[in-house]
């Protein structure tokens, strides 16, 4: 698909670079943002699945100046990117929701969490709220769609799966994915420069434990 | 530093707020900060303060204030009718208070939030850059939190002398209202929805849910009709629309999740988000589609009304 660019209100702009959840889609997101980012006009640049949301000053630039520019760093030749961060994260796998998901997916249990530690996932993208990490892509088997009814409250630490994706609920937050394990690692780190210990480009690992 | 409030009544929701933290969206930490910028950054160009000082944002009605020590003051936002020691005072005005005063908003005057700042700024923690109260992390401002009773504020002492009387008119202000007309930019999903459905989002009039926060509004109305929703997220900004399956559309607000799947049909320029960051529950509210340079141009138009002030003073944290 041909990059679609459209404006965000007045302040910021949209580029869509495809639809799916694909890794080189995501690779491709993730270096335009980089160059982005190192423009004075652009106050942010933020990588998403398969997008990039630009912030920008309009006392600076317009949307259709920084299309031109988004366009430019689209074509120009790049290096492979380094692999990410590998983190290796340990799961508890006996979460509120495992059984009634295995028992949907028509799976045993033992298997769900096999096949949920087995790929190294990818981080496409971090936010929502504060150091949620989307982590992908989920074994064709696991995909279940999100609860109807989201829970008012979901634990930190919850390791959780929703369409083809999984992720670690950072904070207390309300959530609607399935919760299948907890893990005792910190993900969100709110007094540390770093905040968050994923970036988009990492990669993930479960264990049980 | 100084003790300035003694809070007595502290109202529905009222926390510190400033001009927000900027560049950590990627952290999935919104911009926060005032709802209605407009409104607070008149508060603080009315007592001399620079536009991105703290001030405290108040849920209107409830809030009660004791004087703690001499300070300047303004209050501002959608007609928020404050009172000194039971006395309506005006609004959009800077004033002196002393110790023994009473600040209170005990009537709701029309819009949803006042904003009360004060000479020097108020003081409270800063997180990443703001003094934003960021709630869902129990970061910045007052420990994290809106305020209680009891809690002591205080500000920064400003060796720049204030200046009482200094007002801004209401032509100069936004059209506050109970049922106004937001300028909203096309978004990028907008012709997803049918022809029939288009026009219905901006014929039709909104009305503001009881489920509706700093984090966004909920609206009802008509169920507009939208493909699925995709698995993939990709990052928003505050006046996003989006149409979840429900088919009723959200309005993101200053402490909006960063992230979503969901279509974006328009999204309201920022000139206009003043006037929604007024609206309550169950109040009303209709779309505009306009250009991005119309939505500019109205923008200029808030940055020209504020000039009746004076000129935006150099921020301390931008100097530094």
């Amino acid at each position: 698909m041909k990059p679609v660019l459209t404006p965000l209100g007045d302040a910021a702009l949209l580029i869509e670079l495809g639809s799916r959840l694909d890794p080189a889609l995501n690779a491709r997101a993730r270096r335009l943002a980089e160059a982005l980012n190192r423009r004075p006009e652009v106050e942010e640049a933020v990588p998403g699945h398969c997008s990039v949301t630009v912030y920008y000053d309009p006392d600076r630039t317009g949307w259709e100046r920084l299309a031109q520019v988004a366009g430019r760093a689209l074509a120009a030749p790049h290096s492979v990117a380094a692999p990410g961060r590998l983190h290796r994260i340990p799961v508890c796998y006996d979460g509120q929701d495992l059984l009634e998901c295995a028992e949907r997916l028509q799976i045993a249990s033992e298997l769900l969490i096999r096949l949920h530690g087995e790929p190294t996932y990818r981080c496409f993208m971090v936010g929502f709220v504060p150091g949620w990490g989307y982590l992908g892509t989920l074994d064709e088997r696991l995909r279940l769609p999100r609860r109807d009814r989201p829970r008012p409250r979901v634990l930190p630490g919850s390791v959780a799966i929703a369409d083809d994706q999984t992720g670690i609920y950072p904070l207390a937050v309300p959530g609607g994915w399935n919760l299948i394990g907890r893990t005792p690692m910190k993900v969100l780190l709110p007094d540390s420069n770093l905040m968050s210990i994923l970036r988009v480009g990492d990669r993930v690992k479960f264990y049980p434990i | 530093m100084a003790e300035i409030f003694r809070v007595m009544a502290a109202g529905r929701w009222t926390t510190i707020q400033d001009l927000g933290r900027a560049a950590a969206r990627h952290l999935g930490v919104p911009v926060g900060g005032a709802m209605d910028r407009f409104a607070l950054v008149a508060a603080n160009r009315l007592v001399g303060n620079p536009d991105d000082a703290a001030a405290l944002e108040c849920s209107v009605p409830g809030t009660d204030l004791e004087v703690l020590s001499a300070g300047l003051v303004a209050v501002t936002g959608g007609n928020p009718a404050p009172r000194l020691n039971g006395t309506p005072i005006p609004a959009w005005t800077s004033i002196f208070v002393g110790p023994g005063d009473r600040l209170s908003f005990p009537s709701h005057g029309g819009g949803a939030r006042a904003y009360l700042a004060v000479g020097g700024g108020f003081r409270g923690e800063v997180w990443r850059g703001s003094m934003s109260t960021f709630t869902l992390l129990g970061r910045g401002g007052f420990e994290g939190r809106p305020l209680r009773p009891g809690d002591r504020l205080e500000r920064v002492v400003d060796p720049q002398p204030g200046v009482a009387g200094r007002h801004l008119s209401e032509a100069q202000r936004p059209a506050y209202a109970p049922q106004p007309e937001l300028r909203v930019v096309a978004g990028p999903h907008l012709g997803r929805l049918s022809p029939a459905d288009r026009s219905h989002l901006v014929e039709d009039f909104w009305t503001v849910s009881p489920q509706s926060d700093r984090m966004g509004y909920r609206l009802e109305g008509r169920t507009l009709q939208i493909g699925p929703s995709t698995t993939v997220s990709f990052a928003l900004t505050a006046g996003c629309i989006q149409l979840p399956p429900s088919g009723q559309p959200l309005l993101l607000m200053a402490d909006h999740p960063t992230a979503g799947g969901y279509p974006v049909i328009a999204t309201v320029c920022r000139a206009d988000l003043p006037l929604a960051a007024q609206l309550g529950e169950g109040d009303r509210l209709r779309m505009r589609v306009v250009t991005v340079e119309q939505a500019l141009a109205a923008w200029q138009e808030r940055v020209t009304a504020l000039a009746e002030i004076g000129p935006p003073r150099v921020s301390r944290r931008a100097a530094r």
